[in-house]
């Protein structure tokens, strides 16, 4: 099973400010196999989250194809990019975005809502996650009055309800202290380890040397790619 | 996204902002609760003179002297009298229409009642024992005008209960021998208590025989002619056999105006009518205020909540659940509005009927219907904006947005 889960080929992203334009992503060239815990690394303003997005269909690139699981994901229409969004992909971001209003039961539950899940079903994978989560007791509690590293499992707890394929995480620990990163990461990898590709961007060079494989990013392209334990990864298809 | 969750997820996003919430909602309400109240305020008016009207008697026909240019039925007629030869033998000649089934006549003038040093202007009413059937009154106390010759002057009097009050307060009226003008007259009865009435007031009034009115006021000429159908069905033939009839008493000329009351029940009825509907077209445009006023908290709403937009498109809601959760909060936002709109003005309709118990301010089915109906359009309309800017937010930029 080393097909490719996802296979970039000749990436470009530019942005244009006015006249000017800046070129976010040049030529990249990226495979990556299903399972794998890939570290983003780079300096600001690199291409890093530019990346990501791309990855996990939030924006299209202005060249270059993107096969996800052997599909061609950049022609799809908006509505079959959303479904794939909904499927396949989790997100987690440095500044948590919890609905304010919504608790952490309904915060994680609400993939699931977007997918119309039958609530049955949701209240079950909802209570399973928030005791897998340790959130057992904080279920009825709006993200006020959680701390950050409690909001960040809510955060995590919603990008895996729904079963993902890929978990891409921007900067998870960004806004957190030493050990509730420490903590966060941990339970990142635990979903790793069970089968999940992990994406984390990071400019911690300590964290991202726990990934067993680092991309480094400089000016739009990528300028290293270093394994620890040699992965193979099959050619184009 | 399934129907239930999406409602939810647009009430609990409502519920999220009080304030937002409470602005449109009390926008939308004003704009009903405006309908409501004033539709209730014209349909009421409708229905007080229709109901004043119809409770003149009913089957009613009434000769007026004088001609009307368009023969329909015209306000000025019902409040001038012009003068002219319509005779207490043009009312007798009516009884002989088969269609006809009573008439009184009717002279009018103002003249003074004085009773044991008591004194006071009355209007008097000149009129025959036929008066009290057709027009549908009932007498407190003693018995009517006596039946008989319309010519016969007999000197006696039936009075207003406010008259009765006034000249007489704890004394018995009846059998009294009081004045009026220049005529002794013996009060035989006393008129139940009418309330306020359109036209004229029976409770102040003085009626005499017609004879005595004519001397009193030295004149021939009857003020009107009240006829009484014999059904509903005959009010046209009888209107017609009436015309007919003073026509060839009058050398051929048609000098009267006949009206029916059903013909001024409809006028009425169309002239207040159109009133309603104006006053609801004017409250609908607050309707249309509280639209845009919806359009715009909206799209304020939508720009305070475009991370949570690009969080839900990163989630997997595609731009169409986006544009639907946003149509939802703006259509619930409206229904709210309208029910609480709806409850105010039946509120508002409600105490103007416990402060003004004689007049029924309903507001009609049809305009509670129309506002509620617009509410919810305009309020669905004026979202379709926001939710669309919603939809398509890009999800990078959103995201990004703190
Ligand atoms: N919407 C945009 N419009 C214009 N330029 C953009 C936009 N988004 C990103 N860029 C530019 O693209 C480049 C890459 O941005 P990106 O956010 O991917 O960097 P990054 O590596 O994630 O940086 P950081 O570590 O600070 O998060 C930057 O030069 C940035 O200014
Ligand atoms: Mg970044």
């Amino acid at each position: 099973m080393n097909t490719a889960q996802i296979e970039l080929t000749g990436i470009e992203k530019l942005f244009r400010l006015g006249d000017s334009t800046v070129l976010a992503l040049r030529d990249i060239d990226l495979c990556v196999a299903a399972g794998e815990y890939i570290a983003v690394m780079g300096p600001s303003g690199s291409g890093k989250s530019t990346l990501l997005h791309i990855l996990g269909l939030l924006d299209r690139p202005d060249s270059g194809s993107y096969h996800l699981e052997g599909r061609d994901v950049t022609t799809l229409s908006a509505v079959e990019q959303a479904r794939v969004r909904s499927e396949r992909i989790g997100f987690v971001f440095q500044s948590f975005h919890l609905v304010p209003r919504l608790t952490a039961a309904e915060n994680i539950a609400l993939p699931m809502i977007l997918a119309g899940i039958a609530p049955a079903q949701r209240a079950q994978r909802v209570a399973r996650a928030l005791r897998d989560y340790g959130l057992d007791n904080r279920a009825d509690h709006r993200p006020d009055q959680l701390s950050g590293g409690q909001r960040q499992r809510v955060a995590i707890a919603r990008a895996t309800i729904m079963e993902p394929a890929v978990i891409l995480a921007d900067e998870p620990t960004g806004n957190l202290d030493r050990a509730t990163g420490e903590e966060v990461m941990r339970l990142l990898e635990s979903l790793n380890e069970r089968g999940v590709t992990l994406i984390v961007v990071t400019h911690d060079g300590v964290l991202g040397s726990r990934a067993r494989r680092q991309l480094l990013i400089e000016d739009g392209m990528l300028r290293a790619d270093r394994r620890r334990p040699a992965e193979p990864c099959a050619g184009p298809t | 996204m399934r129907r239930p969750d999406l409602i939810r997820f647009a009430r609990d996003a409502a519920a999220g902002n009080p304030l937002r919430t409470f602005l449109l909602v009390l926008a939308m309400a004003i704009g009903v609760g405006a309908v409501v109240v004033l539709t209730a305020l014209g349909d009421g008016a409708r229905r007080y003179v229709l109901d004043e009207f119809s409770s003149i008697g009913s089957n009613l026909v009434i000769v007026l002297p004088g001609r009307s240019q368009t023969g329909g039925f015209n306000p000025a007629n019902a409040i001038t009298s012009t003068p002219r030869d319509l005779t207490i033998d043009d009312a007798q000649a009516l009884l002989r229409a088969s269609a006809v089934h009573r008439a009184a006549p009717l002279a009018v003038g103002t003249s003074e009642i004085s009773h044991a040093g008591r004194l006071r202007e009355v209007t008097v009413a000149g009129t025959t024992a036929e008066f009290i059937e057709v027009r549908r009154l009932s007498l407190a106390q003693g018995r009517f005008l006596s039946p008989g010759d319309w010519r016969r002057a007999a000197p006696e009097a039936v009075i207003g209960a406010k008259i009765r009050d006034e000249m007489f307060g704890q004394q018995p009226a009846l059998g009294q021998l009081v004045r009026v003008g220049d005529r002794r007259v013996r009060i035989v009865g006393v008129l139940a208590a009418s309330g306020q009435g359109l036209g004229m007031n029976t409770d102040e009034l003085v009626l005499v025989p017609v004879a005595l009115a004519q001397t009193m006021f030295n004149s021939n000429t009857l003020f009107r002619i009240l006829v009484e159908a014999t059904s509903r069905e005959a009010i046209e033939p009888a209107s017609a056999q009436v015309g007919e009839i003073i026509r060839l008493r009058h050398e051929g000329e048609q000098d009267v105006t006949i009206i029916t009351q059903d013909a001024v029940l409809a006028t009425f009825d169309r002239v207040l009518g159109t009133l309603t509907l104006a006053v609801a077209g004017i409250a609908a445009i607050s309707l249309a205020v509280a639209g845009i006023l919806v359009m715009n908290v909206m799209l304020v709403s939508v720009t305070q909540r475009t991370s949570e937009v690009g969080l839900l498109k990163a989630l997997g809601a595609s731009d169409a659940t986006i544009r639907n959760a946003f149509l939802c909060e703006a259509a619930i936002l409206s229904v709210a509005g309208a029910l609480l709109g709806f409850l105010v003005g039946h509120a508002g309709a409600a105490l103007i009927r416990l402060f003004y118990p004689a007049f029924p301010a309903y507001p009609p089915d049809w305009a509670v219907l129309a506002a509620l109906a617009t509410a919810l359009a305009t309020g669905t309309l004026f979202g379709v904006l926001p939710a669309r800017r919603a939809a398509r937010l890009d999800a990078v930029l959103a995201l990004s947005r703190r």
